[in-house]
This record gives C-alpha cells, sequence and structure tokens, in this order.
C-alpha cells in the first residue's frame, strides 16, 4: 500500500483497526477463502509465511447482497448491526441490579455461552456460504443468551425478532453445508445454529407469537 | 479564560459520591426529551454513556470511525476489570482498591475521583452480569477471580483473554437497544474534526463522513468526548490503526486544558518488534504474570550466544536464569505494576542481558506452571493469548518461554476534567481514556475498563445533569448558526490545505519518524537533553510534513491516507507538548521517568515539593508556548509514601 502511495497512487482500500484479530473490522477473501488459507485467523492475522516466494494471491471482498461494496474491497455490514439492534440484547437498564453472584451459572453453561459470545461480527460466515446466510452470527448472538439464565427472559421474543429481521436484510437460508463454520475465524460451532433453530422452533409452538409490532424493540 | 476548578465535594471520602448524588441538580423526564447530547465514541465509555443517557430519556447521537460501534479499541483489552466484591474473602475493600489506584499511580491523582471510581466498581460487575457477559464461573456457579499487578488480592473479573470484547459487547448491546427505540442515533464511518462553541460553550461538532467525504455540521447542547487515547504519537504501540487524538486535541485547541499530557504507560508484557516494516505492536496480557516467570540470562555469553541462536533458552540451567523481578521485588515478583515492570525489563536489556535478535526482549516462561497446573489449566486460562503468539511469532509458547518487551499501550494524561467529568470548556465533557482523571502517573492493570465503563454508566450521567439543569429552556441549536459555518469552514480549509501540499513523502513516513523522536526522547527514559532535543525535531518534522506529505485520491470520497494524514497532522502537535510537560516535571512518578531523578536503586524518585500537582496546559495559539495551570494535589485520606513493592 505504502508502494502505492509512494507513487502517487491511490491504494486499494480495505477496512482494518485491531490487527489483532479481535476488532472484526478486516474483510478479506483471500485464494477462495475468507480470511485467506489459514485456520482460525483473521486476515491481520495472517502472515506472508503461509505463502509461496513469487505465489499470486486473488484478494476479493465479501459477496454478499447483504454487504454492498462501498470501494475496493470495503464493503457495508450495517446488516449484522440491524439484527442485533432488533433484540440481540437483555433488555435492562443501568443500575438497580441484583448482586452478580445473585444467580450461579453453572460453568459449563457460562463456558458454552462464552463460545458463542467469541464471534467477532466480522461476517465471514455469511461470505463462505453459497446462500449468503447469517445464520451463524445470528446463532452465535441466540445462544450466549439463551444460554444464560439472565437471559431466558425474553429469549423467546428475542430469537424471533432477529432471525425476522435476518431475514429482512435479505440474508439466505442454512443448507448445513458447513462452510461457515470452516471459515470462521474464531471457530464459532454450527451446534449454535442447531440450538438457535431448537430456540426458534420452541417459541413458535410454545410462547406467545411476537406482538404486532414494528418498532418499541421486543 | 477558563480556570481550573476540580469542584471536588466537601466532606469525609468515603460520602463524597454519596452526598454529591444527593444534591447534584437534576432534569425531570419531560424536560430530557427535549435535549440532545452528542457521544463521540463507541468504546467502553462512549457505548454505555450514549445506551445510559438514552435510558434516561435524553436524546443522543453516537458517533465512531469504525464500520461499527462494536469494533472500538475497547474491544482488544485482554485481562480483566477490577472491583472491590471481596468474593474471595481474601481482604478486599472499596477502600483497599482506592488505595491501590492511588498508590499504583505513585500519588498523582486526585483522592476524591480514586474512590468514587472505586465505590462504583462493584455496580459494573452486577451491570455486566445482567446483560448477559459470560464471565469465567467458578464449579459452583459463582464468579471467578485473577490477580493483576499492584494489588495483593484476587479483584479481577475476567471472560477468559477478551474481557474486554464482551464488556464491549455488553455495552453495544444495551446501545443497540437505545438505536431501535429511537433513543439514540447512530452515526458510523464518521470522524470529528472540530467542536463547535457558541458563546463559549459546546454546541456541536463538525465531523466528516468517511464514505462520501462530506463534511457536516451536527448540533446539541452538550458534547461527550470518548474517543480514547493517543498512545499512536509513538506509531508502535498496541492501539489500533485508527486510534487517534484528535477530537480532543481539537478540543484542546478550542480552551480545553490537557492534563499530564506525558503520562504515558508502556506495557511490560508485548510482543518484541521485529522489523522495519512493522505498523502495530500486540499486547500479551499482564494476567500472564500471574502463572508466567520473567527472567533473563544470568551471564552475559549466555544472552549473547541466545542472541546469535547459539543457545535456546531451555538449555539454560535454572541457576543460570535471573529471575529479576522476583530478586527486585519478593513482595511482589511477577506482579510488580506496570511502570516498574517495564523499566527493569529496559534496566536488563541496556545492561546486556536482553534475549532475542535484537537484544530487546526478555523471556516470560511458562514452564513452572505448566509442570505444576498441568497444560490444560493453563490452556483453559490463557488458551487464545498463547494462540496469538504462536501465530504472531511462530513459536509454541507451551514448549519455549514467550519472549516479551515494553511498548506503548496506554496514556493516563487527556483532557482536563473536574469531579463532574467536565473540561474546562463549559458543556464540553471528557470520559474514560480520552480524560486524564483516575490513574495518575500510572494505571494499574484492569483498571482501563473499570473506569471507562464507570464514567459512562454510573458517573456521567448524574453529573451531565448539574450541567443541563440550567439549559432546559435553550431550544434546539440550529447548526446554521455562523459558529457552525465557521467551524466548518476551518475544518474544510485544513484538508484543502492537506490534500494540495502534493508532496513526495507518504504519511507513514512521517509518523514512523515522529514514533522514532518520541520512543527515543519521551518514551521509557527521558532526561531533559533528549527532551529539549525532541522539542526542536518535532517542530522540523511538522514543517516538512506541511510541506512535503503526499496524498493520493480526493477529500470526497473514501480516502484512508487522508484521514491518516489528519490525525499525523494532530500527532505532530500533541508530541510537542508531550515533551513540554515531561521537561517540565522534574521528577520521576509513575510512568514518566526522569533518568535525572531516580533513587540509588534505580526507582523513581517523585518530588512532592514542587510537583504534587496535575498540571493542565492551556493553548495560547499557533506560534506561542503553552501555558502551564496546576491543580494542586491535596491528600487529605492517604498518606503519601514512597512507592515499596519490596
Amino acid at each position: 500500500m505504502n508502494h502505492w502511495s509512494s507513487k502517487g497512487e491511490d491504494p486499494v482500500a480495505f477496512d482494518h483497526d485491531c490487527r489483532e484479530g479481535i476488532c472484526g473490522a478486516c474483510s478479506m477473501y483471500i485464494n477462495g477463502h475468507p480470511h485467506g488459507p489459514d485456520k482460525a485467523v483473521t486476515t491481520c492475522q495472517l502472515h506472508m509465511r503461509k505463502f509461496k516466494d513469487g505465489e499470486t494471491i486473488v484478494i476479493e471482498p465479501w459477496r454478499a447482497r447483504p454487504f454492498p461494496v462501498l470501494k475496493d474491497l470495503i464493503v457495508d455490514r450495517t446488516a449484522f448491526d440491524k439484527i442485533i439492534q432488533a433484540g440481540g440484547y437483555i433488555s435492562v437498564n443501568t443500575g438497580g441490579i441484583p448482586d452478580a453472584n445473585a444467580i450461579p451459572v453453572p460453568k459449563v453453561n457460562a463456558d458454552l455461552s462464552m463460545d458463542a459470545a467469541a464471534c467477532i461480527g466480522c461476517g465471514a460466515c455469511v461470505a463462505a456460504c453459497k446462500n449468503a446466510s447469517a445464520m451463524l452470527f445470528v446463532s452465535a448472538k441466540v445462544s450466549q443468551f439463551a444460554l444464560l439464565p439472565q437471559g431466558r427472559a425474553e429469549a423467546a421474543e428475542r430469537v424471533q425478532a432477529m432471525v425476522a429481521e435476518m431475514d429482512k436484510q435479505g440474508f439466505g437460508n442454512c443448507t448445513n453445508t458447513g462452510a461457515c463454520e470452516a471459515e470462521c475465524p474464531k471457530e464459532i460451532s454450527i451446534s449454535n445454529i442447531a440450538r438457535m433453530n431448537r430456540e426458534f422452533l420452541s417459541a413458535r409452538v410454545c410462547a406467545p407469537k411476537i406482538k404486532e409490532q414494528t418498532g418499541g424493540g421486543i | 479564560m477558563a480556570e481550573i476548578n476540580s469542584k471536588i465535594p466537601k466532606g469525609p471520602l468515603p460520602q463524597k459520591w454519596t452526598e454529591y448524588k444527593a444534591h447534584t441538580n437534576l432534569v425531570n423526564p419531560a424536560n430530557k426529551r427535549r435535549i440532545e447530547i452528542i457521544v463521540v465514541g463507541t468504546g467502553l465509555a462512549g457505548a454505555s454513556a450514549a445506551a445510559s443517557l438514552a435510558e434516561l430519556g435524553f436524546k443522543v447521537k453516537n458517533y465512531c470511525y469504525q464500520d461499527s460501534p462494536r469494533r472500538a479499541h475497547s474491544i482488544a483489552a485482554q485481562g480483566g476489570i477490577n472491583a472491590a466484591k471481596n468474593y474471595q474473602n481474601d481482604g478486599d475493600s472499596v477502600y483497599r482498591l482506592f488505595y491501590d489506584t492511588i498508590k499504583g499511580g505513585d500519588y498523582r491523582a486526585r483522592e476524591a475521583n480514586v474512590h468514587r471510581l472505586a465505590e462504583v466498581s462493584n455496580s459494573i460487575i452486577d451491570q455486566c452480569v445482567a446483560q448477559g457477559v459470560p464471565f469465567a464461573r467458578e464449579y459452583g456457579g459463582l464468579l471467578d477471580n485473577r490477580s493483576f499487578g499492584g494489588a495483593q488480592v484476587s479483584r479481577t473479573f475476567y471472560a477468559r483473554g477478551q474481557t474486554g470484547q464482551q464488556l464491549l459487547l455488553g455495552a453495544y448491546s444495551a446501545l443497540s437497544r437505545q438505536v431501535k427505540k429511537g433513543n439514540v442515533e447512530l452515526f458510523a464511518r464518521h470522524e470529528m474534526l472540530d467542536v463547535v462553541l457558541v458563546e463559549g460553550r459546546a454546541r456541536g461538532i463538525i465531523v466528516r463522513n468517511l464514505i462520501t467525504g462530506a463534511i457536516e455540521r451536527h448540533a446539541a447542547h452538550a458534547v461527550v468526548l470518548a474517543t480514547g487515547g493517543y498512545g499512536n504519537v509513538f506509531f508502535l504501540s498496541t492501539n489500533a490503526m485508527g486510534s487517534n487524538a484528535t477530537a480532543i486535541w481539537k478540543a484542546h485547541k478550542r480552551g480545553a486544558f490537557f492534563g499530564n499530557p506525558c503520562f504515558t504507560q508502556i506495557h511490560p508484557t508485548c510482543i518484541p518488534v521485529h522489523g522495519d516494516f512493522q505498523s502495530k505492536l500486540t499486547l500479551m496480557s499482564e494476567s500472564l504474570r500471574n502463572d508466567g516467570r520473567i527472567w533473563v540470562p544470568k551471564k552475559k555469553e549466555d544472552a549473547e550466544k541466545i542472541r546469535h541462536g547459539k543457545l535456546l533458552p531451555t538449555q539454560i540451567a535454572e541457576e543460570d536464569r535471573d529471575y529479576y523481578l522476583e530478586r527486585r521485588y519478593p513482595a511482589f515478583g511477577n506482579l510488580v505494576p506496570r511502570d516498574v515492570a517495564s523499566r527493569a525489563a529496559k534496566e536488563r536489556c541496556d545492561a546486556g542481558f536482553g534475549v532475542g535478535e535484537t537484544g530487546l526482549a526478555v523471556y516470560l516462561d511458562f514452564s513452572d506452571s505448566i509442570n505444576r497446573l498441568g497444560k490444560g489449566v493453563i490452556e483453559s486460562r490463557y488458551g487464545n493469548l498463547f494462540q496469538m503468539y504462536e501465530k504472531i511469532v511462530d513459536e509454541n509458547p507451551y514448549k519455549t518461554p514467550m519472549m516479551i518487551y515494553p511498548a506503548v499501550h496506554y496514556t493516563m494524561g487527556g483532557l482536563w476534567v473536574d469531579y463532574e467529568l467536565m473540561t474546562t470548556v463549559p458543556g464540553l465533557f471528557a470520559i474514560g481514556e480520552a480524560n486524564f482523571s483516575d490513574h495518575g502517573a500510572n494505571r494499574l492493570g484492569a483498571s482501563a475498563l473499570m473506569q471507562g465503563l464507570a464514567d459512562g454508566y454510573f458517573v456521567l450521567p448524574y453529573t451531565i445533569q448539574n450541567y443541563l439543569s440550567d439549559q432546559i429552556r435553550v431550544p434546539k441549536f440550529s447548526p446554521d448558526l455562523p459558529e457552525f459555518v465557521q467551524t466548518e469552514k476551518e475544518a474544510t480549509d485544513r484538508l484543502n490545505r492537506l490534500m494540495n501540499v502534493k508532496g513526495s513523502k507518504t504519511v507513514d513516513h512521517f509518523h514512523k519518524r515522529l514514533g522514532l523522536i518520541m520512543w527515543d526522547n519521551v518514551g521509557m527514559g527521558r532526561n531533559e537533553a533528549g527532551l529539549k532535543k525532541a522539542i526542536v525535531e518535532i517542530a522540523k518534522l511538522r514543517e516538512e510534513f506541511w510541506k512535503d506529505v503526499k496524498i493520493p485520491g480526493t477529500n470526497n470520497e473514501i480516502n484512508p491516507e487522508l484521514e491518516k494524514a489528519g490525525r499525523v497532522a494532530d500527532f505532530l502537535e500533541l508530541g510537542e507538548l508531550m515533551a513540554r510537560d515531561a521537561l517540565n516535571r522534574n521528577e520521576s512518578c509513575g510512568g514518566h521517568f526522569r533518568e535525572e531523578y531516580q533513587t540509588p536503586e534505580g526507582e523513581a524518585l517523585r518530588n512532592d515539593e514542587e510537583f504534587k500537582y496535575a498540571a493542565a496546559w492551556e493553548y495560547t495559539g499557533e506560534n506561542s508556548e503553552p501555558k502551564l495551570n496546576r491543580e494542586a494535589l491535596e491528600y487529605e485520606f492517604v498518606e503519601v509514601k514512597q512507592r515499596n513493592y519490596k
């Protein structure tokens, strides 16, 4: 990039920030893989030692309709923010909260919740999927809360609201190819998708339907 | 002109915050709906403040330069967050957390602020658990703790090595909920270029839309800056590539005093520099010092052989290793505060005992802990950190010790704020790392997350109301006022000036040179001659930058080089102020180490007679020297002592 700008040419624009694999800004398809050929890394953690000398490297932006290209390798991932805004939270205000140890959480659940919460929201799962499905991303957030007692109170509403928003944003459906899990830089498990499907089904069958509303949260 | 009034409430220390809350002015719910607040930044401080203010009923506009609020650099914090819960029954209390923080900051922080921080620390943990932050837990289902530097209790809550990520996602989820409710309007990919003052009060900001390049005016009743620290002045730091000082620097030039600019934290455990093309450094969490032991070879010849690849660290016998922190500081050992650990590493490397190709590295060794606890336990505690190390260095830290060296990490300095977190510009607030308030001359590990969230969730939502309570009759501001038009014009002119230099060298070229000047002269060891040299060299470099910088592209599109250029132009001014502050402070304290002022054992030597104050620098114009204002620090409740970790 410096080479280009020192020659006065416009360098190729790409998103990047923390350079530690945690902010989720990088978004590049490298030699046919989101974040390149190495396992469990983001683009910023991929080293040139993973390539052969003189090798031609093909770089593309994420390609999915809900992620329009803004310039060169930069895409717009606002659709992910919209899904979180639809219900990716526990509805508590600041203050007036009982003691943190008031409700014990089984360690195994806390650990599984953390596994899901490790998602960095980069969108590699969508880019890897032939259907441009966002199921891995959405299910990771649904699972994080579904596994904790604090998240159970509005679990049924949450999963329905997030899935509805996911569809609205134009993401495709899951056909269980497993590409998302294979390419996820944080190795988020596809079992989260199974958990989300179960949550969704039980919400539809057992819980009262989400109120007819467009604004006002869940 | 503005004056220094810290507005510390009267009364005994433990009652100050309670009393303040009981008597402060509030804004009633009907009026809150009519008041707009701008919050710049979406990290721990910004997102928590924006969400909490919106929950109260204010109309909030929230800005970030990243593509999503979830990417603010708080996300990269690894180790944990402190709180005085005393869940471990090991003797912790609000007072002890307060005391450790004051002492860790080498008696250069305000007592009342630090005590308030310790008081609200427990509520932060409650809040985060309720939001669904998956903290580490014991088998009984209760929360787990670990130890951090500068404390003899285990008070640090953590979510693997990704605590910052989890806390930020918690704040981001609270923020997202308010966006959905229509109480927060979000402006991602917008960078603040200046603050707008109307009749002396902060009433809005000028931002650049980073997608279209359009310059926009945004108005509000008050402006909150939560834009983080300025470690990137050094070019190489653990900050994100985009972390910058532009918002606080522009606020400074509009009248906000800058507090203790020279107080920089050099973090002891980072992956060492390995080449000229490196663009940033990576932190290895301080939590690793719980189970890792730091050492260098005892014999210089061994160190030399290691540097030349003729000897491996695992081949050095136990008796030939110098565990220098355990040797020098038996009481705290490997868990001394960051400034002490960093200087000790520099001392050993300068003396010729450093390892790695450059000789600028020490070992962080887990073999004892792996033998004692098993690889599985170490993996569960630090797995992601070990993985990150292996990815970068291509060595397996389970088998060979990690190599680490200090790197710029955090800035304790920032905009000077009073007890209410307001700067010297009425209506302009600064929270989180962007202000100077709570960490004195050195921040303890796991306290940045605590401060960011304390400011955003539990302090600002009260204190900002005291300011806004007499603003309820002020109607909504129009961004078409002449002050907005004028400030916008100045921002546009500056961008055009940058684009029109059309010089021959890249922005990074200048940034790297600035970084070298800063690291060599305003880094871990500072002295009078070096600081004077730095002031001259930075001024020269700044002149060269404005004559010879080359920025490709145009200013009405996505142009990362132009974004960088604006930030570096500000670093080139701020760097000089940092050097001036360091030159003025003729003492060593915390992370500020003046080589002329040290004890015979090489520890920092404070001068409380002359320097027991916070420096609040006032901008006086482009070609005139900044003016120093002093806020005297009174210690009524702790005895000011020489720090001792032996």
